[in-house]
């Protein structure tokens, strides 16, 4: 299929039930699907335990698949062995949300960032000619390199970590939650980044957040999970200003807006709709 | 929002990376330096025996049985006629050799099944921690004895048994480093790069281990000595050759006519093993102190000294109306924390704020500005080291920045609430929500039992618990993060508080659960009149709930005010940068436009 980079395909995901007996296993997604193009950004919404992260670890390969399809290209990836799956590390990239466990603290920051060039068996002085360009990418000076990750600010870090998702080029970068830890103006920064590298780079990310307001800024088309299911998925200003699913719309007007005239409106807004809800 | 431009940033200037091994540190540290000094001499004098024993080990001289120290033998000869010193020298190679077999037998099986076990986990970890349990339950003397048995009287037969006893130590070290690091991202990261399983071990997964593992060889080492000693004594070892168990047991039989003889061989025995457990403290010391830094608290990093020079505060206009009863009033409060060189490291400087009766302050700012330490320093909570430097707070006549402990105690609870950020870590796992709901009503209010109870549960019920009874009786990981924060509501308000500091109080929730959490917190706050202080990175939330703002930098306020003034018309260009900052009003991004899509 053309125009499709990603196609998730009634994707079901199922953690095994811990200790003895035959309990049922954890379903975290039960039939999801949806799809990336190339140079999009698809942002994800849902509340904690909604699946969203699951989503893209199993995108990452980092989740037990039990259903369903992940296609890569038209390819099927939900079951591939791990030597299969480290040819495609090029291709699908990650960013974590905490910028504090996702670096080595024994590592420096050229360690860290050479580490994906070394399995391509990049030779030693072209890596390090990689290392300054990804630090300029990321706009950190280019002495960092030498540098544990602990001397850096949580946004440093973040731009550390965007810096080695980058190293090989993906088309792909699932971002999980990659902002909800930075503080408000470096998080205004880092997604400046992000929207800035796309635009040059064309990459595409799967942006999971359980902020709607930072989704809707950097989203072309956003899905909003809601106990491992899709319940709304569509054009990032429909979803997110004209949400039509009931749960979307508690969603978003759950979260409060910076201004107290709208949101004692907002507030007003969303107690009838929850009275309308339980009435019913 | 608008576009940020997007300089490249600079990076504190923290210090040259430290990279001194950890062998030059060791070096620097006293236990370190002697114990390693010890440990070297006996392994050179073990090696070049040959060359620096006066005597041969084994020539055994009738005329000179228990011979004195001096002469012609510096520590005298044994009862068999053998110079002490030139035995004690010999002895000093096997009793090394097999001490190292055992640790690397061990270390073998230890190091490998643990970092396998850790790293997939599954049957293997269930199968490889019962034959653990199971080794260290076998009473390892007596299986040697058995073993000497079959095998004779073999050292290294009896060393390389001993280390597969004393394998399950490194399992358990290793297996408990191992799967702690397995959990953290950057090993999830590593995966995604593409690194394969033996690359992320030998890179990721190894460095961990390998500080516990060496620590824990140099104890075993001493161990293993210690046990070998054991066997000679008891006649089980090789006689063949002179060892220091062995020569412990000759002066044991001449205990009386010679006791000096003693002295010798349980000094070697005694000193090897202790600078094996020094050198293994002082490397834990070394490793520890700089292996892996701890990881800073957000909410904790201080800001450096705060310089920022003394601007006045932008005060907007009180709205007509709104002057209640001055509940909480801080004046140029300032907050330090004790530095190890003596001096005071600033953290919240000239605060002043106030707090009425029925009013919701907010205080807000990023992290490091100082809120949370503000709201800290009202309660007199502040973490160890940090104290009230400078300023008043004033409650309701009472100076909390000078009371007594005693006061204190009084008024947090009964008076002045906390609702907490973690909900989860301010409820003890081991007592139940009940348990802990009604012994601060009890206390505080001197009711009964029974009273307490149904108070309790009518607390429950007023915050919107479904089921009051069961989330009474409940432990706290029987319920959600919502719920959990309901519940220490609950307590907040047990007692009728007149003040409530509310630090972050929804950040760990969901926004759903939010909403509802704001909601509650604004009727609870209406109903019993109270004042609230309410510590917030959010300007969704101030937004929602506050009465009154004031925007915190560094430790200090830069602007205060109505928050609808505020809101409207930020003054201070740090508060405009904020709202700048707030992805909330953006525009939606649209959809992707491709050549397709026209």
């Amino acid at each position: 299929m053309t125009g499709r980079l990603l196609e998730v395909d009634k994707l079901i995901v199922e953690y095994p039930a811990g200790g003895f007996g035959r309990k049922q296993p954890f379903r975290a997604l039960n039939g999801v699907s949806l799809d990336i193009r190339p140079g999009e950004t698809v942002g994800l919404v849902g509340e904690s335990g909604s699946g969203k992260t699951t989503l893209g670890r199993a995108v990452l390969g980092l989740a037990p698949v039990t259903g369903g399809a992940i296609r890569y290209n038209g390819r099927d990836i939900s079951q591939l062995s791990r030597s299969k799956r480290r040819e495609l590390s090029s291709e699908i990239q990650v960013v974590f949300q905490d910028p504090y466990t996702s670096l080595n603290p024994a590592l420096t920051i050229e360690q860290i960032l050479t580490e994906p060039l070394t399995i391509r068996k990049v030779a030693k002085a072209e890596a390090t000619s990689r290392v300054r360009e990804l630090l300029d990418q990321v706009r950190l000076p280019a002495d960092a390199g030498s540098r544990l990750p602990r001397e850096f600010s949580g946004g440093q870090r973040q731009r550390i970590a965007i810096a080695r998702a980058l190293a090989l080029d993906p088309r792909l970068i699932v971002c999980d939650e990659p902002v909800s830890a930075l503080d408000l103006s470096t998080q205004a920064r880092v997604l400046a980044l992000f929207k800035e590298i796309q635009e040059r780079t064309g990459v595409a990310y799967l942006f999971v957040s359980h902020d709607l307001a930072v989704v809707r800024l950097l989203s072309h088309r956003v899905a909003v999970m809601h106990r491992g299911e899709i319940v709304e998925w569509g054009d990032g200003d429909q979803v997110t200003a004209r949400p039509q699913h009931p749960y979307t719309r508690t969603l978003f007007l759950a979260a409060p807006v910076p201004d107290p005239v709208a949101q004692a409106e907002r507030r007003a807004e969303r107690q009838r709709l929850k009275a309308a809800l339980t009435t019913n | 929002m608008t576009a940020v431009p997007l300089p490249p940033e600079a990076v504190p200037g923290v210090s040259a990376v430290e990279h001194a091994g950890v062998f030059r540190r060791l070096l620097k540290d006293p236990t370190g330096v002697v114990s390693l000094a010890f440990l070297v001499l006996t392994v050179l004098a073990g090696v070049f025996a040959p060359v620096l024993a006066p005597h041969d080990p084994d020539k055994a001289s009738a005329a000179d049985i228990l011979a004195k120290p001096g002469g012609r033998y510096l520590l005298g000869a044994d009862g068999s006629g053998h110079d002490i010193l030139s035995r004690l020298l010999y002895a000093i190679r096997p009793t090394l050799e097999g001490a190292v077999l055992a640790v690397l037998v061990a270390a073998a099986i230890g190091v490998t099944a643990g970092l396998i076990s850790g790293y997939y986990g599954r049957w293997f970890a269930g199968a490889a921690s019962w034959v653990a349990s199971l080794l260290m339950a076998l009473p390892g003397i007596v299986v040697l004895l058995a073993a000497r048995a079959v095998i004779g009287p073999s050292l290294f037969g009896a060393m390389t048994i001993f280390g597969i006893l004393i394998a399950p130590a490194f399992y358990r070290v290793v297996h408990a480093a191992v799967s702690g690091v397995r959990q953290e991202l950057y090993v999830d990261a590593a995966r995604v790069s593409g690194l394969s399983d033996a690359r992320i071990i030998s890179r990721h997964i190894l460095t961990v281990v390998r500080a516990p593992a060496i620590i824990l060889a140099a104890n075993l080492a001493g161990i293993a000595i210690a046990i070998e000693a054991g066997l000679d004594f008891l006649g089980l070892g090789d006689l063949s050759r002179p060892t220091w168990g062995g020569m412990l047991n000759d002066a044991f039989t001449n205990i009386y006519s010679a006791p000096l003889q003693l002295l010798w061989p349980s000094l070697a025995i005694g000193l090897t093993c202790m600078a094996l457990a020094l050198l293994g403290n002082a490397l834990r010391d070394e490793l520890e102190r700089s292996g892996t830094p701890k990881r800073r608290r957000r909410a904790k990093r201080a800001p450096a000294t705060v310089s920022v020079q003394r601007e006045p505060v932008i005060t907007h206009d009180e709205i007509a109306g709104s002057a209640g009863e001055e509940l909480l009033l801080v004046r140029e409060l300032a907050v330090g924390y004790d530095q190890p060189n003596g001096s005071v490291q600033t953290v919240v400087e000239d605060v002043s704020l106030t707090v009425r009766r029925g009013e919701v302050h907010g205080l807000i700012g990023e992290s490091g500005s100082g809120k949370t330490q503000t709201a800290f320093a009202i309660m007199r909570l502040l973490p160890p080291g940090g104290r009230i430097v400078a300023g008043d707070i004033n409650f309701a006549g009472v100076d909390l920045a000078r009371g007594s402990e005693k006061e204190m105690t009084r008024l947090r609870g009964a008076r002045i609430a906390y609702v907490p950020q973690e909900p989860m870590s301010n409820l003890d796992p081991s007592f139940t929500i009940g348990h802990q709901l009604t012994e601060p009503i009890r206390v505080s209010l001197g009711v009964g039992r029974a009273e307490a109870r149904a108070r309790a549960l009518q607390l429950l019920e007023r915050v919107g618990i479904p089921d009051p009874p069961r989330t009474f009786a409940a432990y706290p990981h029987q319920i959600s993060g919502g719920m959990a924060q309901r519940v220490l509501i609950a307590g907040a308000v047990s007692c009728n508080p007149d003040l409530l500091i509310a630090d972050e109080p929804t950040t760990a929730l969901d926004v759903t659960v939010q909403a509802e959490v704001l909601d509650l917190l604004r009727d609870l706050q209406a109903e019993f009149q109270m004042g609230v202080l309410l510590v917030t990175h959010n300007f969704g939330v101030v937004a929602d709930l506050c009465d009154r703002v004031s925007v915190m930098r560094a430790g200090r306020i830069v602007e205060t005010g109505p928050v609808r003034s505020v809101f409207a018309d930020p003054r201070h260009p740090y508060t405009k940068s904020l709202f700048d900052a707030i992805p909330e009003d953006s525009q939606p991004r649209g959809p992707l436009l491709t050549k397709e899509t026209p």
